[in-house]
């Protein structure tokens, strides 16, 4: 059977567990798509070709196990997830040799739940940027157009995903890293409720931002992996003990949108926006209002303050989670350092990208005595008021709706010169993380003028990924289906 | 504000990092921008709010301090970029 990799997660699932196909054939065609398509897009860092051949032979030697939802589904991850035996790099040099000897929470779920890891996903170095021109290894381009960036810093976990090289990836989201690129490679892109997902395992950026969450080609696929990956775990503090529904269950419930209210906050249809973006999205609204929903406008007043607060904060818990690549028990070392503090500078200096330095500089800066007050603890008071905003804005609505970014994917190179331009792309997804609220980014279409993909995003309260999940997948099996990119 | 490439370069020890003389010239000119772009938060008045660390705000989780063996010593020296097979090697300290 050809082309197996144009499925969605959920019929592969479906063909291997009735027994028309086996793991192996799912395997080799993302292994074969993988060879057709990675001299483009360059999406991914370590393969795991021979293990995941192995492992598939074996399972189907043993037959489909119905309990687990995930068997035989090949699966790619982001290279900020722990896994075991396979390099893990973060994108960086400094972490070039690592493999850890654990796997990621999130990881040990995927394969009790029997999927198959096929490789890990470029990403900007330690999940900073938002184009995936970070990477100490390689840029990813974006599978519609090879000229423009995926989106960052899962953009390795997008591309891979929209070019069929694997039916779902992980990726994590620490001010839009999932939904940006989701948004830019046309995939769904889900971050859930801050505690929702145990981060143990993942190399952390911004500790109380940073959440892992599925990419897909359809909802349902996102919902799927979801029940898998979710649910608390003591090794993560903060990991919340809450019920977790069946998300696949949750999205037969509805099938249209009557009842629901959406609110649409007029902060993000404003000055920036671009033109074909907006029509885009606005066309998926008046869709759902087709649909039964009903909108209203709220008010996301601190939208203007998100991103200063954002990189206060996501920069001082960098500056402090980073402070452990020394040179000592992992990663890079340099080899002429003769005291220790000269091997910390020299090792760190030498293995650090210019972003990650810039970041690191800017954290230490906002921490330090006399600045601590004015910059981190601001940040962290207006954090809150952020987060009431969003409470108020629900009183009156269900979910809140509008665009992942202000453009559709830009040409290579476009901010590579200017950080501050490149960090004003996070304008509409950042707010989310400081809340520590659900969204997601659902395609759309594509735009007019560019004729690249359109993310709509879709925002729901605390711990409410099913009505959001829900409304998603309304709108994806009532919008035009989104084709594969011609690669 | 203003950061002199003094502050730069101070900071940058502080986090151990060795910049050399231009990005030290080019960091000091794109930090300044940044921290100009974050001084915006001083229009809002926040004498009055508690400070949000993270969304989770549940009191310290604690455990049993129990002593566990997961990993082997061969495992947490696997990645380590130099050993004598029992301990981490670093360069003399004193």
């Amino acid at each position: 059977m050809s082309r197996l990799y144009e499925k969605s997660l959920t019929e592969i699932s479906e063909l291997i567990a009735s027994g028309e196909i086996t793991v192996t054939d799912a395997v080799k065609s993302c292994l074969e798509r993988i060879d057709s398509t990675e001299p483009a897009i360059e999406a991914l860092l370590a393969q795991n070709r021979d293990e995941a051949l192995k492992q598939a032979a074996e399972m189907d030697a043993q037959g489909p196990d119905k309990s687990k939802p995930l068997w035989g589904v090949p699966v790619i991850i982001k290279d900020v997830l722990a896994t075991k035996n396979i390099k893990t790099t973060c994108g960086s040099k400094i972490l070039e040799d690592f493999t850890p000897f654990y796997d990621a929470t999130a990881i040990t779920k995927l394969k009790e739940a029997g999927a198959i890891i096929l490789a890990k996903a470029n990403m900007d170095e330690f999940a900073m940027g938002s184009t995936t021109e970070n990477s100490a290894y390689k840029t990813t381009r974006n599978p519609w157009n090879t000229d423009r960036v995926p989106g960052g810093s899962s953009g390795g976990s997008g591309a891979t995903v929209a070019a069929g090289q694997a039916f779902a990836a992980l990726g994590t989201d620490t001010g839009g890293s999932i939904r940006l690129p989701a948004s830019f490679c046309g995939i769904v892109g889900v971050k859930p409720t801050y505690g929702r997902v145990s981060r143990y395992g993942m190399i952390a950026y911004g500790s109380s931002l940073d959440q892992i969450g599925p990419m897909t080609r359809t909802v349902e696929d996102s919902a799927r992996i979801l029940n898998v990956i979710s649910g608390h775990d003591k090794r993560d503090s903060t990991s919340v003990e809450c019920d977790v529904p069946d998300f696949v269950a949750e999205l037969k419930k509805r099938t249209d949108l009557s009842g629901l209210t959406l609110g649409l906050p007029e902060e993000y249809w404003g000055e920036g926006l671009s033109e074909e973006v907006s029509e885009a999205c606005k066309a998926a609204i008046k869709k759902a209002e087709e649909l039964g929903a009903k909108t209203v406008p709220v008010k996301l007043s601190m939208t203007e303050y998100a991103i200063a607060t954002y990189y206060i904060i996501a920069m001082a818990e960098a500056s402090s989670n980073l402070s452990r690549f020394d040179g000592i028990r992992y990663g890079y070392r340099n080899k002429e350092a003769d005291e220790l503090i000269d091997l910390y500078t020299k090792s760190r200096t030498e293995a650090f990208g210019d972003e990650v330095q810039r970041r690191i500089i800017i954290g230490t800066y906002v921490l330090s005595a006399g600045y601590y007050d004015a910059y981190y603890k601001k940040a962290a008071q207006i954090r809150r008021i952020l987060r009431q905003d969003f409470e108020k804005a629900f009183e009156s609505c269900d979910l809140i709706l509008g665009p992942a970014c202000p453009t559709t994917a830009f040409p290579v190179g476009d901010f590579t010169s200017d950080p501050l331009q490149m960090y004003l792309m996070d304008i509409f997804t950042i707010s989310l993380n400081l809340a520590g609220l659900p969204g997601m980014s659902l395609p759309v279409g594509l735009g007019k003028e560019s004729g690249m993909p359109v993310g709509l995003q879709i925002m729901a309260p605390a711990f409410d990924e099913s009505t959001m999940l829900q409304a998603a997948n309304i709108l994806e099996k009532n919008l035009p289906e989104m084709p594969m990119p011609e690669l | 504000m203003k950061l002199s490439r003094e502050e730069v370069a101070r900071v940058a020890k502080l986090a151990r990092l060795d910049l050399p003389e231009d990005k030290v010239e080019l960091f000091s000119g794109q930090l300044h921008d940044i921290l100009t772009y974050m001084d915006k938060l001083n229009e809002i008045d926040t004498s009055e709010i508690e400070p949000m660390y993270s969304p989770v705000e549940h009191c310290t989780v604690m455990r049993k301090d129990e002593v566990k063996k997961d990993h082997t010593r061969d495992e947490v020296l696997s990645n380590a970029p130099d050993t004598d097979g029992q301990y981490f090697v670093v360069p003399r300290i004193v």
